[in-house]
Parts: structure tokens; sequence; C-alpha cells
């Protein structure tokens, strides 16, 4: 079913085509396509809903991304492409005000949704009236904040007004994250009324390359070609059919695509690098991976989590309830030097991780915190010595001003993490900082439930360990969770992002700046400064860049796989070899 | 009958109320959180908004009185509108997954076919192997025969099916490509190579908890026959000059029944709850799938409904079990 043979063509024409597309040229239509060619995606955990403002999950985002597409998506670069916008608007251009304040998007003219109305202005605003309405618990709100209004400049001009300078003006409309819906279709489906609309979740009306024929929650989504798609004189897309299907787990997935043959494509592999390895070599299929912002690393507790301080336990207190020795940036540095990254790579990650110093790792990224690259426990042990903390009772720990290094280091549950923990552990114990590890259920861990004591927001232990990550290119707003106001506490139910409680008037000052500037290389500068400053004060530890890893048949060809975006953003130029 | 049956099912609302409270309660006190899973990118703000429109943060009476009048009023009147094309009219919430945001019954519902296709099939030939082969043991005890299907029976009972079913996929689909490794829920027989198709995505499922249901109830339909097969009404009966046919399958198989019965009876909820697994391993999206991802989505509107489902079946197939014992056995009175 899957290898039909059908007509073909080489990618070089399909390039040939792209750029055709690309200068609005009008190539002969009826290009040869996939005749009759399904492809079938292995999502093992499977969308359960078609709309990303329904829903906080990638695999969401990324399903629909084959139906509704946004004004412009992140390419495998990170770089910005126009998608339904017509160019991406610069301050050159005259895209972007002067003053920072408001984003003009052109809409790509023509542009018909799948049931044949033309796309306008006013979907582009209803879109965002839609996430903003009180009560729908829109889930993508967050790229909506800041913006003053939205309003159609005419059909096919939208313009988006922040309520000041917002130099990363990319949150609206962008990614697949912030796609455009059909007013016509989700009219009704405003604030509370958004429950009501399962079949309009289930089945929206796109501008993609693809159009829903059914809908399984959690289960399996049927796709076909949308005969209104824009690029369908170019003989875009390829597949005639798309299936994406769920259930099982990782390992069952990637064995289906690298050793059966029976999928195309699989996403989200977390198995063993190992067993990754031999299922690729024994088969036909290729494994992939894509970096943006992810990096698993280490927070260290700024205050102090002691249990007898009771209702102070693990609480900022305005600076007055410091940890007893983790925020001395010499135990920090000795911690992360003891670490071997390079061996959490090889046991854990595979393809899917690169050992890194830095929180902010992708471009511009910093070259100036390398020195943990290379695991160096004498020098860890030397640097402790150097600062007066030593044993001084002979039990192997060593204290400082008198307080032991015991550590409870936490995560949530998850066999790599729990390898991670008992390795560092180890690395620990020989320089002399005991550590006792901890690991609690991911529903607990990253979850709001105030009655535990549990959740990284509480912090009630030295150090924990999660994976953080930008949405889509914004350092902006991803560097602004260590500002002192972020701090989590009983006093706003433990609701902020700097979990680690660092404060710092500096980073404070330095994040202010980049919320005014403008000037992209500035930014960049200041973008590393505060990636510096960070990694520096060590109350953060990063350990591991994380990529996405999928695995897609040896037949199919086209695949740019974007971990800034949905990795299905190309699926349009997907093709299979003879 | 009519009045014992009317009497058995009044009885039972009282404790299906109880279960369904203890059920809420248990999901209630358990931790968790439906955005747990989302990315850290979203931020705690946001993620508050979502939990409030979901109404996670209402309190434990007022969600369990939402849901118990949801269960016994609205989705009843729903189903009747949807089997009837009808419109109540009244304004009604039906009962909404916190994970897909849409009616959980629509998800039972679709759910439903494949789960009791490879469940039910595997179900019903695992009682076409273990009662023969149960029969055939106990009349020729000690035989091969009876060797042979004690083996059988004691690896079935002893090597849980998550072995079974990976071993399978591994000589069947890796090794041999004979059936697929997964089960296509989208697949409809319209012919006779489709209908073909649909016995081999079944072939594995149905094999692995065929043997599994098999192994015990042919233990039991063996030590029940035997036990019968040593009465004197048996030998009365071969005195008679009955025919061995007819001692073996109307006097001792029907007297052998009713433990039988019992068994099988309490084994239908059973065959929906303990193919959790076999579903996850041969990635059939049914129930048992449904349950499992909403566990790990903390999308408790689902999985109260789903384990007070369970419920029901359990209270019916008791229900029925007992009706049964009347049917086999005439001394056996409903009064």
């Amino acid at each position: 079913m899957l290898n039909r043979p059908g007509a073909t063509r080489t990618t070089t024409a399909l390039a040939f085509l792209l750029t055709l597309a690309a200068c609005g040229g009008a190539p002969p239509g009826g290009a040869g396509s996939g005749a009759g060619q399904t492809a079938t995606l292995l999502y093992w955990q499977a969308p359960t809903t078609l709309n990303p403002y329904m829903s906080g999950g990638e695999k969401e985002s990324h399903a629909a991304s084959l139906v509704i597409e946004p004004l412009a998506e992140y390419d495998e670069n990170g770089e910005l492409v126009p998608a339904l916008a017509a160019g991406i608007p610069t301050l050159g251009n005259g895209g972007l005000s002067a003053d920072l304040t408001a984003i003009t998007w052109t809409l790509e003219p023509g542009v018909l949704w799948s049931d044949g109305t033309p796309l306008t202005a006013d979907d582009v605003v209803f879109t965002w009236r839609y996430c903003t309405t009180p009560g729908g618990g829109c889930a993508q709100a967050s790229h909506f904040e800041g913006v003053e209004t939205v309003e159609a400049l005419d059909a096919g001009t939208v313009r988006v007004t922040f309520d000041g300078p917002k130099p990363f003006p990319f949150g609206p409309f962008v990614s697949s994250l912030s796609p455009i819906l059909q007013q016509a279709q989700f009219g009704e489906c405003m604030g509370a009324d958004a429950v009501q609309c399962s079949d309009e979740n289930f089945r929206p009306v796109g501008t993609g390359p693809y159009r829903v024929v059914a809908f399984r929650t959690n289960d399996t989504v049927e796709l076909e070609r949308n005969p209104r798609y824009r690029g369908i004189d170019h003989g875009l897309p390829f597949f005639d059919e798309i299936v994406i299907k769920g259930g099982g787990d990782a390992a069952a997935a990637a064995r289906s695509v690298l050793q059966l043959g029976e999928a195309d494509y699989a996403w989200n592999l977390q198995v063993e690098p190992e067993i990754l390895e031999r299922m690729e070599s024994r088969g036909s299929g290729h494994v992939v991976s894509a970096f943006s912002t992810s990096v698993e690393h280490l927070v260290l507790n700024q205050t102090n989590p002691d249990r007898a301080l009771g209702e102070l336990r693990s609480e900022y207190a305005n600076g007055t309830n410091p940890h007893p020795f983790l925020t001395d940036p010499a135990v920090g540095r000795a911690l992360s030097l003891a670490i071997d990254r390079e061996a959490l790579v090889t046991v854990g990650y595979g393809e899917g991780g690169r050992p890194t110093c830095n929180i902010w790792p992708a471009a511009p990224a910093s070259r100036n915190n390398d020195e943990c690259l290379e695991q160096d426990i004498g020098l860890a042990n030397r640097l402790l010595d150097e600062a007066g903390i030593v044993d001084t009772d002979g039990d192997g720990i060593r204290e400082r001003a008198g307080v032991p290094l015991r550590i409870v280091y936490q995560t949530s549950t998850n066999t790599v993490r729990q390898t991670t923990q008992e390795l560092i552990k180890g690395w620990w114990a020989e320089i002399g900082v005991a550590t006792e590890l901890k690991n609690v259920d991911s529903s607990v861990f990253f979850g709001s439930d105030l009655a535990s004591p549990d959740t990284y927001g509480k912090f009630y232990a030295d150090i924990q360990m999660y994976t953080n990550m930008a949405a889509g290119r914004n350092a902006e707003a991803y560097l602004g969770q260590w500002r002192t106001d972020e701090i989590p506490g009983a006093a706003n139910s433990f609701l902020g992002q700097n979990t680690g409680r660092f404060h710092s008037g500096e980073l404070d000052a330095l994040h202010s700046e980049l919320q005014r500037t403008g000037d992209p290389e500035q930014r960049d500068a200041l973008i590393v400064a505060l990636n510096d400053l960070l990694v520096q004060s060590y109350s953060v530890i990063p350990l591991i860049y994380r990529g996405s890893v999928s695995a897609h048949g040896g037949d199919i060809q086209g695949i740019r796989m974007s971990a800034w975006d949905s990795e299905l953003w190309n699926i349009e130029t997907w093709t299979r070899s003879p | 009958m009519a009045r014992y049956l009317l009497r058995r099912t009044l009885a039972a609302i009282p404790t299906l109320l109880a279960i369904s409270f203890v059920i809420f309660a248990i999901l209630d006190l358990a931790p968790g959180d439906p955005t747990s899973s989302f990315p850290l990118s979203i931020p705690p703000e946001v993620r508050e908004q979502y939990r409030e429109a979901l109404g996670f943060n209402d309190t434990f009476l007022v969600r369990y009185g939402k849901w118990l009048r949801q269960m016994t009023v609205d989705e009843p009147i729903a189903l009747i509108e949807q089997s009837f094309g009808a419109d109540a009219g009244s304004s009604r919430t039906r009962i909404q997954s916190w994970a897909s945001r849409s009616p959980v019954m629509d998800t039972i519902a679709e759910r439903l076919p494949q789960t009791l296709w490879v469940l039910g099939v595997s179900f019903l030939l695992g009682i076409a192997i273990a009662v023969p082969l149960g029969v055939v043991s106990a009349y020729r005890q000690y035989s091969l025969v009876d060797q042979l299907g004690t083996l059988a029976s004691m690896v079935g009972y002893s090597v849980p099916t998550f072995f079974t079913g990976l071993v399978a996929i591994i000589v069947f689909s890796v090794w041999l490509g004979w059936f697929p490794s997964f089960y296509d829920t989208t697949h409809e027989v319209t012919d006779f190579a489709s209908f073909v198709f649909q016995l081999r995505q079944m072939a594995m499922p149905v094999a692995v908890l065929a043997l599994f249901n098999a192994a015990a109830l042919s233990r039991f339909t063996r030590s029940s026959m035997l036990e019968n097969l040593g009465e004197d009404y048996i030998r009365t009966a071969r005195a008679k000059g009955v025919d061995e046919r007819g001692v073996l399958l109307r006097h001792a198989l029907r007297n052998s029944a009713i433990p039988i019965v019992t068994l099988i009876a309490l084994q239908i909820p059973g065959i929906f709850a303990g193919a959790i697994i076999t579903e996850q391993i041969f990635r059939i999206n049914g129930l048992g799938q449904a349950l499992i991802s909403a566990i790990n989505a903390s999308d408790i509107p689902m999985v109260q409904t789903l384990t007070f489902i369970f419920a029901v079946l359990v209270v019916a197939s008791n229900l029925l079990a007992d009706v049964l014992y009347g049917l086999l056995d005439p001394r056996i009175r409903y009064e």
C-alpha cells in the first residue's frame, strides 16, 4: 500500500517549480504528482484536536500545520519564511514602524480557503479576537501578549499594534502555533463557547496543502489534497493523501519506519540511542534530528529549601533567605566542571543531544563558556580547595562555613533523566559533594497543584533538572524568565518561571535594554550578555542542547526538519522517489 | 423472573452511585494537571486560564454534581437526539474531555468497534478453544491431549500478554512480514480483500488474547468436569444406556457449567480492562488505549467516565451470571 509506484519526478524539477512559484511565474499546470500515493506519518502520541489554540501540545500543531497556516513560518534554520503573507515585514521594507510599535502584514493575493471563499484580513483580525476573548482558555494566548489591537487596513493588509515598542514582533500569527482560523467557521466559537465547537476544532477549514477527511481524536487523522491550495498548479503537494496514525510507543513507531517500512515518518523518537542505531543500520530508513532552543539544564536553588524554615522554605523574601552554599559561584562552577556532558549524550540522547554550556544555545550562541565542555574533576576539586570549601570533619563531604555540601537533586520521572541523575551523583561524589536523588511523576512535577510539595515551582530541593525552551525565536521573552519579578513564591501562587529564584539587578537592567533595542546586532550582543551573565552566575548549569529526533523511510525526499516550527512545515514538497 | 430482574436493577443504582463517588474521589485526590504536558514555553498565566476554562479549578462537589447530571441526564438525551435526529431544544453541556475538548461519549463511540472486534472475537475464540479442551482433558485425564493442554494453559496463564505480544510482533511482523504491526482503525470491510486485511490485522492480537483467555477457562472446565464425571448420576446415566456423547455433554457438562458460566460472565468486564496492555502493544486505539492516554494527560472526565462504564459492566455481568444460573439449573429459584 505504501510503496505503490506512481508518477514521479526528480527533486531538481521540484526545486525548479518552486523557484517559478516563488517568482510568481505561471508554469504549465498539471505537473505530475504522486498519483494515488499516500504517506503514513506515525505520531505515537496522537493529536487530540486540530486547533492549536485549544491545546498546548506540539503534536496538535504539527498535524494542524497541514491544514491551517500562519502568516509566516520558521524553516529548518530558524529563519522566517512567508506562508500566507506576501513577505516578511522589516524596518527596511516599511513593514515595521520606526518606533517598533506596529507591524503591517500584506497577505499573499488570491489565497482561497478550502471551501472556496477568499482569505481576507478580517480572518486575521478574527483569529486575534478568537484567542484573546476571555473564557476560552486559549493555549497560545502568549503569542498575543502586548498586542493592543489588530486591524484590517484593507482586504489584503493587516496591522498589529503593540502597547509599546516590540523589537520582536513575530509572536502573533507566526509559526504553526498561531495559525489563521476562518472567521466564517469559528465565528460562533468565541470565549466560553469554544468547547461546544468540537466539529470545528476537529475539521478546521484551512488554506494549507491538505484538508481533513476524517479526524479521530487521539487516534488517526486522514487528509487529502486541498484542491484549492495555492501551489496546486505547481504540482504541490506531491502526496494525494496523508494519514497521521497514533498509538503504541516511540520504539514501536521507530521499528515501523526504520525496520518494517510500514510507515513513512515517525515523530519524537525518544528511544535509547543504541536501539535506534541498531534499527537504522538494519533497515532502509533514516534517523533525522533538528535543534532549536531546548536545553536540559540544572537549576540551582538560590534560596534556602531547608524544611526547618517552614513557610519561608524556598521563599525569595527579597533576598533575605539565601541558599547556604549554592549562591557561591565557586561551588556552581565546580559542580559544572565535574560533569562529563559527552558521556550523558552518548548514554541518553544520541543524535538528539549535544553538550552545551549555554542556556541560549542557538545563534547568536556565546563562545565564552566552553570551559564546561571538558570534564575536569581535578580543576573542580582545586577550585573548591582554593575557595576554602574543604572537608573539615573527615566524612568525605566538604563544608562551606560549617554547612556540608549535601544536595537534594530532583527531576521528573523518565529513564533518561534518572540515568543522568545517577551519573552526575557519581561525579559529584568525586569532588566531595553528597547527593540525594529524587524523581517526581511529570504530571505532578510540572503541575500547578498548590497542595503538592513536589512541583518544580515550589522547588523544595537544592537542584532540579528539566528542559526549557523559547517560543519560536523569541529570546527576549525567554531570557525574561530570569527576571526578579518572575520569582515564584506563595504570593503569586508559585506561578513565576524563575524557579531558581535568581535575582540580579544587572540582568533585569540588561533585559529591559533588550526590550527597547531594535538594532539586530545590538540585540545579539545583549542576548549573549544575558546568557553569559546567567551561566556565569551558576544559578543554572546547562547540560544538553536537546533536539527533536524523527525518522523517515529511505524513499522519502525533501524533508527539511525544523525544530523551530512544525516538523511537517514543508510537507507539500515531500516526495517519494521511485 | 421479571420482578427479580427489576429488583436487582434497582438495587444496582445505589451501588453504582457509590462506585462513581469513590472513583471521583480517588481521581480528585490523585495529583495531576491537564497542562503539565505543555512545553514550558507556555507561561504559567496562560496555563491558569486554560485550567480555568476547563473547570479544573471548581471545587470537588461542584465537579462531581456536574458530572453526575451530565452522565445521567444530558448524555442520555444527547444519545436519543443523535439516534433520532431530534433536538430537545434546551441547552445542555455534555461531558467534555480535557484533552480533546470534545464530548467524551463521542470518543468512546469511536473506540468501541475496534475494542469489540478484537476483544470480542478473542473472547469467543478463547471460549471455543477452552471448553472443548477442558472437556477432553477431563474425559481423557492424563492422556497426551490432557498433558499438552495443561502445558499450553500453564504457558498461556503464566506468560504475560505484553511478552507474548512482543514475541508475536517480532516473529510474524519483523521476521516473516505476515501481519501489520499496527491496527488501522479507519479500515472498513467492504469486499473480500478488505475482509482478508481485517483478518490479517486482527490475527496477532486475537491470538495472543485468546491464548490468555483460554488458559484459565480450560483449567476451570477440566476440574469442574472431573468433579462431575466421578458423581453417581454419571454412573446411573451410563447404566441407563445413555451414549457417551450424551453423558458427557448433557449430563456432565451441563452440571459443570455453573462455575464456567460464572467465570465467563465475570471475564466480560475484565476483557475490556485487561486488554489495555494488548491494545497498547498492537497499537489498537480502542477503549483501553483511550484510558491509558487519558490517565497520562490527566484527562479526568475521560478517566472517570471510562472507569464508570467498566463498573457498570461489572455489575451487569454479575446480574447476567445470576440469570444464567437459573437457565442452567432449574433448582435455582429467583424469589
